[in-house]
């Protein structure tokens, strides 16, 4: 091993590819796509989807497992950095967007966590058939966000048939309409549903069911109005008496009383969370090129090198800013460059969720401070950033829920000694 | 590749300043401090380990190739320990280190060998100016051309063992660019304060002002000279490495402190208010380290932007320290705000970094 930062060939030409795809396909309606909320960029899905298929893998954020060429060196993995810098990519295009990738999204990278060999085969080789498929996670209900203890959701197996029986609430599932719902260019999705088996046990008692499309007693009652990421659905389920076979148990289908499932969970979020970050960090860096751009345009350049006493406030500003940008976009690469190695890596993978929220509705806002009327007029896309850029900091995690996380890991504390 | 971990030989190294660091700077900190004063064998023993020594060629007397990130690596694990014993450790590097990267071979040859076989000896740098825009790309002091040699005129501060130095290279402006000068203990016109700065932290080392009027100086380079951007950058890099260690000792001490102090039935870091602000200042403090390490990287691998990157690097790791170190002082609350106690200190020096440029490198 050794410290190195070169990015790797293959991120560099994915990223120079993307980037067109981010200036034809996305910046050029990302004002449409906000502004028509609830319609769905079916030109954008197809495209990516195409596009992901031809590249080998279209799965969401579950990473492309690369197999070597025949007689050719073995490289280490880059799986998730190649996510990464994917999704930063995108997110740099519209968030909004990259959040209608076609893709398992947190559905699959759910599967991937918590199922076995046998349900990974069969729940993820869907999204790399002909049509564009979509999964979800349902974790969140009316009354219970962060604290996922809560939830309320219910399984009971029925031992006649041999199929759990599923009732519950769900809300602010992303993706959940079109994982859901059969739209005709659409392949067969899914949700994951957490439920309990035992609402006696707690945490321990929590597992997540797989709930194929058009399941009967299972609806989508809404869909969300949001501050930002409007491209993007957010969609409240209600579950009544619904019907999923035993095998949709993700994980071992023996059902013992054990912290096993909701372990499962976390695994999801070692794993997604800096793909959160980097998301927002897509955001960011849009908004900070734009903030340069129209700044030089009014004759205003920053003068690096400069000691700060001898800077303008914008100047400062600015530099700032791109110092919090660099350093999480650093945090992100680590984190994922540990779970390509699989390392443990659920601090840094908090860390730079914390990081990213943080650095993201900073620079957005800031932004938009500076640039004034500019920033503030919809003429510009920097003020939709702004709205886009929030999310970041409270899905996956709030950013004081992964506050927790990372002083846990930290100080050696379980849930109960911090909470 | 991204590749985030030390290899082998730099893990070996990072191990043994470690230890250093523990076992003597740390505990030899606040008395040093006090008495103004760091034990002469505390600074032969991290001498000994051989950082700078490691950073030059055979041909030099060295041992081996300097590499920017190998010194962050070992300069953030000394910090760790104390800075003022860094600094100290590291003070012939000042000299060594611009010769090696700026020097002409008659220049290397004169002085590197000489530096690095011997025992620690006072061989120094002077760029601080006492100004409060002090900007070391546009500075006061100025350098003149007359044959073969320069005359320098102008004043230093917060020059480390100026006092006891055979030599020291001068920064000054030429021409509107900075470049440094090679100016021996014994040249003419070249005073040095009897006092020691006084500053609010690092009181341990022996910090100097110097004056000079129509100093007759050598360039470092020779005729042609050098690229100073190469030497500001090794400063900053260098900086920034030693804030995170100074950061993470404070954060250690802080994180150990409010696992043992109770409030209120509980542990202080069982409350969110103090767990959360431990939870910054470790996301903080590896943001810098990470964006330390890449600046470093680019330093040795000639990137285009590597420059800039070192001035991220430095300017963001200032603003981290100040932050890290405050809130270690805020988490021991009154305890803090005492001397006896560690983060005191780590306070202090962690104010200085925004012109603490010039006392380190690699
Ligand atoms: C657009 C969008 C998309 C989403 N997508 C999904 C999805 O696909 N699947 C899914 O399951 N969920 C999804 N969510 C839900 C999201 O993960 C939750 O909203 C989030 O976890 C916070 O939960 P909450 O909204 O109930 O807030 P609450 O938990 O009620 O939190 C309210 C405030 O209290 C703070 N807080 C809570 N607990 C603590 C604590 N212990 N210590 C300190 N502060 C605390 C929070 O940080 C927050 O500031 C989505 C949400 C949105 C808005």
């Amino acid at each position: 091993m050794t410290i190195e930062f070169e990015a790797p060939k293959p991120l560099v030409n994915m990223q120079n590819m993307l980037q067109t795809v981010a200036e034809n396909m996305m910046r050029s309606t990302s004002r449409e796509m906000d502004e028509n909320e609830h319609s769905i960029p079916w030109d954008y899905i197809e495209f990516m989807h195409t596009a992901m298929r031809s590249m080998g893998g279209a799965g969401g954020l579950a990473p492309v497992e690369e197999k070597p060429k025949e007689g050719a060196e073995k490289r280490p993995p880059i799986g998730y950095q190649k996510l990464a810098v994917q999704i930063e990519m995108l997110a740099w295009g519209d968030v909004g967007y990259y959040l209608v990738t076609p893709g398992g999204g947190l559905g699959a990278a759910a599967v991937q966590a918590a199922g076995t060999p046998e349900q990974k085969a069969k729940f993820l080789a869907r999204f790399n058939e002909e049509k564009p498929t979509f999964a979800a996670m349902c974790m969140t209900e009316p009354g219970a966000g962060s604290d996922t203890s809560a939830i309320r959701a219910r399984a009971v197996l029925d031992e006649k048939t041999n199929e759990w029986v599923i009732n519950g609430e769900k809300i602010f599932v992303t993706a959940g309409d079109k994982s859901f719902t059969e739209y005709e260019k659409l392949g067969k999705g899914f949700i994951v549903v957490w439920a309990s088996i035992d609402p006696s046990a707690g945490r321990a008692g929590m597992r997540a069911f797989v709930v194929e499309a058009g399941t009967p007693g299972v609806k989508i009652t809404k869909l969300e109005h949001k501050l930002g990421i409007r491209a993007s659905d957010t969609a409240s389920i209600s579950l009544v008496d619904a019907r999923v076979p035993f095998e949709n148990l993700l994980g071992s289908p023996t059902v013992e009383k054990t912290t096993t499932g909701f372990k499962g969970a976390m695994a999801t979020f070692d794993a997604t969370r800096p793909l959160v970050a980097a998301s927002g960090l897509g955001v960011a860096r849009a908004a900070l090129e734009f903030l340069k751009e129209k700044l030089k345009e009014n004759g205003v350049e920053i003068r690096y090198g400069l000691p700060r006493q001898k800077l303008t406030s914008v100047e400062r500003e600015v530099i700032d800013m791109e110092i919090m940008l660099k350093s999480a976009w650093l945090m992100v690469l680590k984190a994922v460059w540990m779970a390509d190695n699989k390392k443990p890596n659920a601090l840094e993978s908090s860390m730079s969720k914390v990081k990213a929220g943080d650095v993201c509705t900073k620079i957005t806002q800031k932004a938009v401070e500076i640039l004034g009327p500019i920033g503030y007029s919809r003429e510009f896309l920097l003020e939709k950033w702004f709205r886009d850029a929030k999310i970041t900091d409270i899905y996956e995690g709030t950013g004081q829920i992964n506050r927790l996380v990372v002083a846990r890991q930290i100080l050696g504390y379980s849930g109960s000694e911090l909470r | 590749m991204y590749s985030f971990e030390p290899n082998e030989e730099q893990q070996m190294l990072i191990d043994a300043v470690g230890k250093y660091a523990e076992n003597d700077l740390r505990p030899a900190a606040h008395d040093a401090e006090e008495n103004r004063e760091l034990p002469k064998k505390l600074v032969s023993k991290g001498w000994e380990l051989g950082l700078l020594q490691a950073s030059v060629p055979e041909t030099y007397g060295g041992f081996g190739e300097r590499s920017a990130v190998t010194g962050v690596l070992a300069v953030e694990e000394m910090a760790y320990g104390d800075l003022a014993g860094t600094l100290a450790v590291m003070t012939p590097s000042l000299f060594a280190t611009p010769v090696l990267l700026g020097g002409s071979e008659e220049q290397k040859q004169e002085y590197l060998p000489k530096i690095i076989e011997g025992e620690w000896a006072p061989y120094t740098a002077a760029l601080v100016e006492y100004a409060f825009d002090f900007d070391p790309t546009a500075l006061k002091t100025t350098a003149k051309a007359e044959g073969s040699s320069f005359i320098l005129n102008g004043e230093k501060a917060f020059v480390p063992f100026a006092k006891d130095a055979e030599a020291l290279i001068v920064y000054a402006n030429l021409d509107g660019g900075t470049q440094g000068f090679i100016v021996k203990k014994e040249a003419a016109g070249l005073s040095i304060s009897e006092e020691r700065e006084k500053a609010m932290g690092l009181n341990a080392l022996p910090m100097y002002r110097i004056k000079m009027e129509n100093v007759t100086a050598e360039r470092l380079g020779g005729a042609s000279g050098h690229d100073f951007e190469l030497i500001l950058s090794a400063m900053r890099v260098a900086s920034a490495a030693a804030a995170v260690g100074v950061a993470r000792s404070s954060f250690e001490y802080a994180k150990n402190y409010a696992k043992e102090r109770e409030a209120f039935g509980v542990k202080i870091a069982q409350k969110q208010a103090v767990a959360f602000m431990l939870a910054e200042m470790a996301t903080e403090i590896e943001a810098i380290r990470l964006l330390t390490w890449e600046a470093a990287w680019k330093l040795d691998n000639g990137k285009e932007d590597a420059h800039t990157a070192a001035y991220l690097a430095f300017t963001g790791a200032a603003d981290m320290a100040m932050m890290v170190t405050d809130r270690g002082v805020q988490i021991y609350g009154g305890h803090g705000y005492i001397r006896e106690n560690p983060v005191e200190l780590l306070m202090r020096n962690g104010r200085g970094f925004p012109m603490l440029l010039g006392t380190a490198i690699v």
